[in-house]
């Protein structure tokens, strides 16, 4: 029986085990939305089409899934392109579908045309624009293969409108083509083997760990690699969670703002283990001066990433998983005595900290936080200071517990994918921390939140200002602060009000205290406004072109 | 150094795009681009000169093997291959000079594809140098308009990379 392009979609993203897609209708979009009147598929309608795909890349991100999101063709395509690139960078599993115009009107700027594929060519892995009806279930197919495997990914499929209604025999085929795709999975032999006999004459070993290791679930291995070789741990904001933040050999993020015990260590580390990482220049600042003194091995999916940014004497190209079980065999379980007893002595030596004076510091909510959250939780932040802080006084010790957009940076993303986690882990806590800025760039998804009845417990950190941007101004211009206070905010506990939710406005750290346990407790949504010390600085912090040891603090 | 990569790719609307978007926007240059079917109808060669370093050919090996349209990339510099370039030549050529430029196209073994009063169109295929000296003679006469197709080059013996589709990382550590 012959059906519409637009039922065999629908059939194929069952085939796929496809559970929930995020979404805006439209009119090019029109024969998709009419199809999934006849499937078992749950469909979120979101206020905003950025927000349907930060919902998607945040539930990817919880459950390793592939997320997807639908929009229509034009303006709706368009508004993806924030959430496409964002999953792209962190490399996300995201399968995005926008409607288009009819194949006769493709290229006549007719009606809510853009050329969309032309638009995300450099925020996809891959896309495609189908043009023969017959096409789609093996394009459904690859679109799948391709954002799952290998480095994962956003891919896009632009659907004309008349392809949709056009009908065919469905077949989900079983296998696909793509000559010009093998990812390599297994790790080169003699490369495992240099590297485990690098590692077992490393002295003083540090792993680098980056989102590869969440996303090749490889958290045990990498436990493992570092109890064996007796190796501290430090990471990226994309590998928080994928070492146990309780482990005495944990160093806490590196870079940037990373703790001074992980930039020293990795300084005077003779052999620098990264693992899924990509030397971002947010980790390494001033290149010259990272790990000069190390040998560097660096395993990765990527054969690209391979002496992007840094030269390395040992590349091991494949699965983070698959690389690390075989060089484990080949290693023998070592102490490393005088090297723990450094790292110890780098770690009381120069601590994280800041200063108690009464007013309610934006650490102390966060600290506070990590303190009274399940063990569980899945904490999702927006981007600038609260990510920053979130990041080095928090603990995670699961995979996938913290969600952040970290290579694009895009303001506006915790809520929508706080959302997306929420409904992809319904029965856990989820945590948003966001600022006052972010939360206002996507704060209409929180009718999306209501209307799936979702029980976020939010948490902006309210300065008043763009706290980030702000220290940026206050290091390099002089403090000449200019659009970074904002003169108006709105109530945030009457916002949350309107839309159903339960609001508390804290200013003292006794009331912080006072609410948590019950906020925390809650199943109902709570939004819980942290009127927090402006003036606060995001310390350490590495300045432009200095080298990660020269941390300001 | 100049190098000539040969690029078999998926023949799929939108794949000069993605291959010359990844050049601009990630700071590779291009020399010369020349893009055509192989005989098999579904994969195309692209032949591209570019001028770099070993890590900036590294790097844009990799980046160009991450697009999923590309199935195979080969250095051919690194090995014996044959190179050529088509070129049009329009060039002055009044009554007076015309026997001179003739001369010069014999020579050179290019051919005469139009004549008009006042102009001489020529023809000329080879490899760099032949070309380059080609046109240096011409230019006294006054070289009104010259088109060149990029260079197209194959490795020398019996390869037929477009049928070998399976070792797209076989170089890969």
């Amino acid at each position: 029986m012959k059906i519409t392009v637009a039922e065999a979609l629908i059939r194929c993203l069952e085939r796929e085990d496809v559970e929930i897609v995020f979404g805006y209708p439209g009119g090019a979009i029109l024969p998709v939305y009419d199809a999934l009147n006849k499937t078992v598929i749950k469909h979120v309608l979101v206020r905003h089409e950025q927000g349907a795909a930060h919902m998607a890349d945040g539930y990817a991100r919880v459950t390793g899934k592939v997320g997807v999101c639908l929009a229509t063709s034009g303006p709706g395509a368009t508004n993806l392109v924030t959430g496409i690139a964002n999953a792209y960078m962190d490399s996300v599993p995201m399968v995005v579908i926008t409607g288009q115009v009819a194949t006769s009107m493709v290229g006549t700027d007719a009606f809510q045309e853009v050329d969309i594929t032309g638009i995300t060519i450099p925020i996809t892995k891959h896309n495609y624009l189908i043009k023969e009806p017959d096409q789609l279930p093996a394009v459904v197919k690859k679109a799948f293969l391709l954002a799952s495997t290998g480095r994962p990914g956003p891919v896009l499929i632009d659907l004309p409108k008349d392809v949709a209604q056009a009908k065919i025999d469905f077949k989900y085929p079983q296998k696909t083509e793509l000559p010009g795709y093998k990812p390599t999975i297994k790790g080169h032999a003699a490369m495992v083997q240099q590297a485990a006999k690098l590692m077992t004459k490393s002295q003083r070993p540090v792993i680098y760990a980056g989102g590869g290791v969440r996303t090749a679930d490889a958290a045990s291995e990498l436990l493992q690699l570092a109890e064996t070789i007796c190796a501290p741990v430090t990471h990226t904001l994309m590998g928080l969670g994928s070492f146990p933040g309780n482990h005495p050999l944990f160093l806490g993020m590196l870079g940037l703002h990373g703790t001074r015990y992980a930039n020293q260590a990795v300084t005077e580390c003779d052999c620098l283990i990264a693992v899924g990482a990509r030397f971002d220049d947010r980790v390494v600042s001033n290149i010259s001066g990272f790990a000069p003194a190390a040998k560097i091995i660096h395993i990765d999916i990527d054969p690209a990433e391979i002496g992007k940014n840094v030269v390395t004497q040992l590349p091991i190209v494949g699965d983070v998983k698959n690389v690390l079980k075989a060089i484990l065999p080949h290693l023998e379980k070592k102490e490393n005595m005088a090297w723990v007893d450094r790292i110890m002595q780098l770690r009381e030596k120069m601590p994280l900290g800041y200063e108690q004076d009464g007013i309610l510091k934006p650490q102390f909510v966060i600290e506070k936080l990590n303190e009274f959250k399940d063990e569980s939780a899945i904490v999702v932040t927006d981007v600038g200071q609260h990510q920053m802080w979130a990041a080095q006084y928090m603990r995670f010790n699961e995979p996938r517990s913290f969600i952040s957009s970290g290579g694009l940076g895009a303001m506006g993303f915790c809520l929508p994918a706080a959302i997306g986690a929420q409904m992809g882990a319904p029965h856990k806590q989820v945590i948003a921390i966001v600022g006052d800025g972010g939360i206002q760039m996507t704060m209409q998804e929180l009718g999306t939140a209501a209307e799936q009845k979702l029980p976020l417990k939010i948490f902006i950190l309210n300065n008043n200002s763009l706290g980030m941007v702000r220290q940026l101004q206050e290091y390099y211009c002089d403090s000449r602060y200019i659009a970074v206070d904002f003169q108006f905010n709105p109530d945030f506990v009457e916002l949350g009000r309107i839309y159903g939710m339960e609001g508390y406005t804290v200013e003292t750290p006794e009331k912080l205290l006072e609410i948590l346990p019950g906020v925390l407790g809650s199943t109902a949504p709570v939004i819980v406004n942290c009127i927090v010390d402006r003036e606060e600085d995001v310390l350490p912090m590495v300045m432009d072109g200095s080298n990660i040891d020269e941390a300001i603090s | 150094m100049k190098h000539i990569l040969s690029v078999l790719v998926e023949n799929n609307p939108g794949v000069l795009t993605r291959i010359a978007g990844l050049f601009s926007r990630r700071g590779f240059n291009i020399d010369s681009l020349a893009v055509g079917m192989t005989e098999n109808p579904l994969v195309s060669r692209m032949t591209i000169v570019v001028e770099g370093n070993e890590r900036y050919l590294e790097q844009l090996n990799k980046q160009l093997h991450k697009l999923v349209d590309v199935i195979k990339i080969n250095d051919i510099t690194r090995d014996a291959y044959v190179d050529r370039e088509l070129v049009l030549i329009k060039v002055s050529a009044d009554a007076a000079r015309r026997a001179e430029i003739m001369q010069l196209v014999d020579i050179f073994r290019a051919r005469i594809v139009d004549v008009s009063p006042k102009s001489l169109t020529v023809e000329i295929t080879g490899n760099d140098g032949k070309v380059t000296a080609f046109e240096d003679s011409l230019r006294p006469f006054g070289i009104k308009e010259l088109v060149r197709t990029g260079k197209i080059a194959l490795l020398r013996g019996k390869n037929d990379s477009t049928k070998n589709h399976a070792n797209k990382e076989e170089d890969e550590i």
